[in-house]
């Protein structure tokens, strides 16, 4: 009892302070406080009203939004809409109510933004709307979205009436396509519109309407012309229905074989997508596999102590998300060319010559660095905020979007690639590199300090991996077992690349990419991996030197 | 000084067969006798954990020494040896499934547990003739062999080798990983096969069992290592260490090297096969992790650190590593991949030859001496019959 009277108390108070508020605000703007005023008083009818009467009071309730506070009719109807509307019995105070703790409720008032203490569910009672009625509501509000500034809320207003066709979304769209001024959003209200007269118009408004439309890659399109024909009579048709229906049938058919090419348009770039990561991955091993003929089996954990690079500058920076790839980027170069220099100075410089020695050893380290960062960081996947700028997609069609961070990484992958060409092509180190790798004495003979060059080698090779691994704390888990399921994949493309080929790695990867993605829909994922495998270790048999082999006579 | 004459003689007839072997039956028999006839509380007491955990080790020294006769003496870095014991494991596993017969969870006297859950109504066809003992022996033999000798053939005769076959073969394993982790397999997807209850109509709980099953371990290894140093020392071990140093002079010689690879290379998957199916009842429970790359590289590393090319060399590394792996692992979890990883890099750096080669070092330091002795104690038997005939 004294609770409820407290919140009475304070929704009281607080109805008082709107009040003085209003009253404050009036000298300042009088035109936004008389249609407030409106607003609540309609608002206030609603516990009161009756649910047959009640689709009146919501015309009155949105035609409010004309009247210049959009953004608080708005939020009524949508409370309204997500059953968020309450009123409180003892009083008829409408607020809205969302489910907290313990089976109460908290209590916002709805024209300021004041919460009340938490309520029992016996204190309120639901505004209760029927499915009809929710249905125009949300026309309403497509409405007032319409009517936005911002395209892309238009985009999605229109989108919601094509989706859910009501009366109010519907005229408003008629309304406001003469005056509408951006193409895109005057296309999708004409395939809207259409779509409507394509349901519900006459014959021959019928057959405009799919002429009209049957380049439209909507979903909602297709489904309605489907529909249409399996709403005729499947034996004797009459004359306008057989033209119908040839027609629905033609439009449908041109309309799937779009989506079938922007399917396989997706599929590519899915598997260009997946190989751009496994070209970020491998790429590295190429110069130190294939250039130094060095079995890293660490490589795996300079892609991780890469990600975590990304991870500790996002905990260091936590204003700056937006910018902590691009940070993270050379940083994670660094920390992992680092650690690539050591590993080569300490270990594999002693084991030259023994490349199965080398990869067990290569593999110890790879056990350490783990173990180092599950003690350091703990076992458990540490989180990688994604920037605003890597989160979205790029929307082509109705059916066809390409997803920000996918696009950056192939971009940023083709980057690193041709950025490592460029090194080993025309700069001294990269002469060096490749002398050292195909005469060491000789080139040694010629003042090429073979040693530095190795080291330099290993620590690019290791610094593209820790840049790769930047790229993967955007896609997958960061944890201390991430380059592990990447090292095999990568070394794969190496081999099939064919050691020492850039190229060749370029092509491995996007081919096994695409191979894998081409596969996935008829097999399932972990199938294809193994399929992928399988075919692999048969092209090795067939070319052991792999796609691109390096052209010699050494033999062993 | 008569007494280190003969010790020394006594070491020069004794081949490394005989002490292996004599060791390892010294040391079932111990056992055995300790953990029968001694009772709980006894200094000289084994426990049945530690029989168990014996009978695991002596699996793990088996596959050791399947690992060490392709590596260290035909040059097969194999990093999917684990795929070669796991399928062994299986093929025994399938065999410990349908004994449970009606005792499962579901009931169902001829579908394990497993398939039941997952609708299925009868077997399937890979799985007829999985409840006799013969069919299991002859799944442990082909399963893995056959595995072998298909990969083998392609690989040696393309000419595989060196680093390229290693991750051929560790693909081989991570492929076979992902194949049964799924369900639609039909060998219980990541779960795997346990819950085992009986093997040979003896009940797996009983500790008398499981002393069975380790004599039996001990007896398979004693017999590995016997057929294992047999090829190293026939004319055939003699071709495939050839191969291994210089293939190509062994190809111009005349021999065919990918057919003594495919063979050394099948008979390594068996013994590992063989080491998985007496593993599987032992611990209970089979399950895809068991082909994880990693497990396969830590084969790898039991011989590397016991001294590869000497097959006792091999048992000492699994013992000798799963041992400390038991210990440190209880002890202090966390240190233990250091410590693992450490030992890969601290052996390959500084202990090409393992423990192996230590001891092999440490022995000839004392024979030598005891010889010197020896010599020293002739000279003054010499000295001393001149003087004695003078």
């Amino acid at each position: 009892m004294m609770r409820l009277l407290s919140v009475l108390i304070s929704g009281i108070i607080s109805w008082q302070a709107l009040a003085n508020d209003q009253v404050i605000n009036a000298d300042t703007a009088p035109t936004v406080d008389k249609h407030s005023a409106v607003l609540i008083e309609l608002v206030q009818k609603l516990p009161v009203t009756k649910l047959k009467k009640l689709p009146v009071l919501v015309e009155q309730l949105a035609s409010t939004a004309t009247l210049k506070n959009t953004k608080k009719t708005r939020d009524v109807l949508q409370y309204l809409v997500d059953g968020e509307l309450y009123y409180i019995k003892a009083n008829k105070h409408v607020v809205r109510a969302v489910n907290g703790e313990n089976k109460t409720y908290t209590l916002t008032d709805i024209l300021a933004d004041e919460t009340f203490a938490p309520v029992n569910k016996s204190k309120i009672k639901k505004i209760k709307t029927n499915n009809r009625l929710r249905g125009e509501i949300r026309g309403y509000i497509a409405k007032i979205d319409l009517s936005s500034s911002d395209k892309n809320t238009r985009i999605d207003a229109i989108n919601q009436i094509l989706s859910n066709p009501s009366k109010p979304g519907l005229s408003a769209v008629r309304a406001l396509l003469a005056t509408e001024q951006n193409d895109d959003v005057r296309e999708l209200m004409n395939v809207t519109l259409l779509t409507e007269q394509l349901k519900h118009g006459s014959h021959a408004e019928k057959i405009a309407a799919i002429k009209q439309i049957e380049d439209s890659l909507q979903p909602v399109v297709k489904n309605a012309m489907t529909q249409l024909l399996d709403n005729l009579p499947t034996n004797n048709k009459s004359t306008e229905e057989k033209i119908l229906a040839a027609n629905l049938t033609k439009a449908i058919k041109s309309i799937d074989g779009k989506r079938d090419l922007f399917g396989y348009l997706e599929t590519i770039f899915f598997g260009l997508s997946l190989g751009s990561v496994l070209l970020l991955a491998a790429i590295g091993l190429t110069i130190t596999f294939g250039v130094m003929g060095v079995i890293n089996m660490a490589h795996g954990e300079m892609m991780m102590l890469g990600a975590y690079t990304t991870y500790v500058i996002q905990l260091a920076f936590p204003n700056l998300i937006e910018y902590s790839l691009l940070m993270a980027v050379p940083a994670a170069f660094l920390v992992s060319g680092f650690v690539g220099i050591i590993i080569e100075r300490g270990v594999i410089r002693h084991l030259k010559g023994r490349p199965l020695e080398t990869l067990l050893a290569t593999f110890g380290i790879s056990l350490m660095l783990q173990q180092l960062v599950r003690t350091v960081f703990s076992p458990l996947n540490r989180q990688v905020q994604a920037p605003e700028w890597m989160t979205g997609s790029l929307q082509i069609n109705p059916v066809f979007a390409l997803t920000y961070n996918r696009l950056y990484i192939l971009l940023f992958s083709l980057l690193v690639f041709f950025a490592l060409l460029m090194i080993l092509k025309k700069t001294s180190l990269g002469l060096h590199v490749r002398a050292v790798s195909q005469d060491r004495e000789m080139a040694r003979a010629l003042s090429i300090k073979s040693d530095w060059v190795d080291a330099a080698t290993f620590g690019l090779g290791s610094g593209v991996a820790g840049v790769a691994g930047v790229v993967l704390s955007q896609l997958t888990n960061v944890g201390p077992n991430l380059g592990q399921a990447y090292i095999i994949d990568s070394f794969l493309v190496v081999v099939f690349g064919g050691v020492g080929s850039l190229w060749g790695t370029l092509v491995a990867a996007m081919s096994l990419g695409s191979i894998n993605k081409f596969l996935e829909p008829i097999t399932g994922s972990v199938l294809a991996n193994i399929i992928v495998l399988v075919g692999l270790v048969l092209f090795i048999q067939k070319r052991p030197k792999g796609l691109f082999p390096q052209k010699g006579r050494a033999s062993d | 000084m008569q007494l280190s004459t003969l010790f020394q003689k006594s070491i020069t007839k004794l081949s490394h067969l005989h002490i292996v072997v004599g060791t390892l039956f010294i040391a079932t028999l111990y056992v055995t006798v300790c953990n029968l006839f001694f009772t709980e509380g006894s200094l000289l007491h084994v426990s049945n954990y530690t029989v168990s955990l014996l009978g695991k080790y002596l699996c793990y020294a088996l596959l050791a020494l399947a690992i060490d006769l392709v590596w260290g003496y035909c040059g097969i870095l194999s990093l999917g040896h684990g795929a070669f014991f796991t399928l062994g494991g299986y093929a025994m596993g399938m065999y410990l499934m349908r004994q449970i017969g009606d005792r499962g969870v579901y009931g169902n006297p001829d579908l394990p547990d497993f398939m039941v859950f997952l609708n299925l109504t009868e077997l399937p066809w890979f799985w007829a003739g999985s409840s006799s003992v013969w069919w299991m022996v002859a799944m442990v033999f082909i399963g893995p062999g056959l595995l072998a000798y298909v990969f083998g053939m392609m690989a040696f005769r393309s000419r595989v080798s060196g680093v390229y076959l290693s991750i051929m073969t560790q693909a081989m394993t991570y492929a076979l990983m992902l194949a049964f982790f799924r369900n639609e397999m039909g060998f219980g997807g990541n779960n795997g096969l346990t819950d085992f209850k009986e093997i040979l109509g003896y009940s797996l709980q009983n500790p008398h069992t499981k002393l069975a099953l380790f004599i039996a371990t001990a007896f398979a290894l004693a017999i590995g290592y016997f057929i294992s140093n047999y090829i190293v020392n026939s004319k055939m071990g003699r071709v495939i260490t050839a191969t291994r140093d210089a293939e190509n002079r062994v190809r111009f010689v005349g021999f065919k090297p990918e057919h003594y690879k495919v063979w050394i290379f099948v008979v390594s998957a068996i013994l590992a096969g063989i080491a998985g199916a007496l593993y599987v009842p032992q611990v209970g429970i089979i399950n895809p992790g068991e082909f994880s790359p990693l497990n396969s590289i830590e084969m790898v590393i039991w011989v590397a650190i016991g001294g590869r090319c000497t097959l006792y060399g091999a048992i000492i590394g699994a013992i000798a590593v799963s041992y400390a792996k038991t210990r440190f692992t209880a002890i202090m979890p966390e240190a233990w991949l250091f410590g693992l990883g450490g030992l890969f890099v601290l052996v390959t750096l500084y202990l090409p030859k393992g423990i192996a080669g230590l001891l092999a070092n440490l022995f000839d330091k004392l024979s030598i001496v005891k010889v010197d002795a020896a010599k020293g104690d002739i000279d003054k038997e010499k000295v001393a019959d001149a003087e004695m005939k003078s």
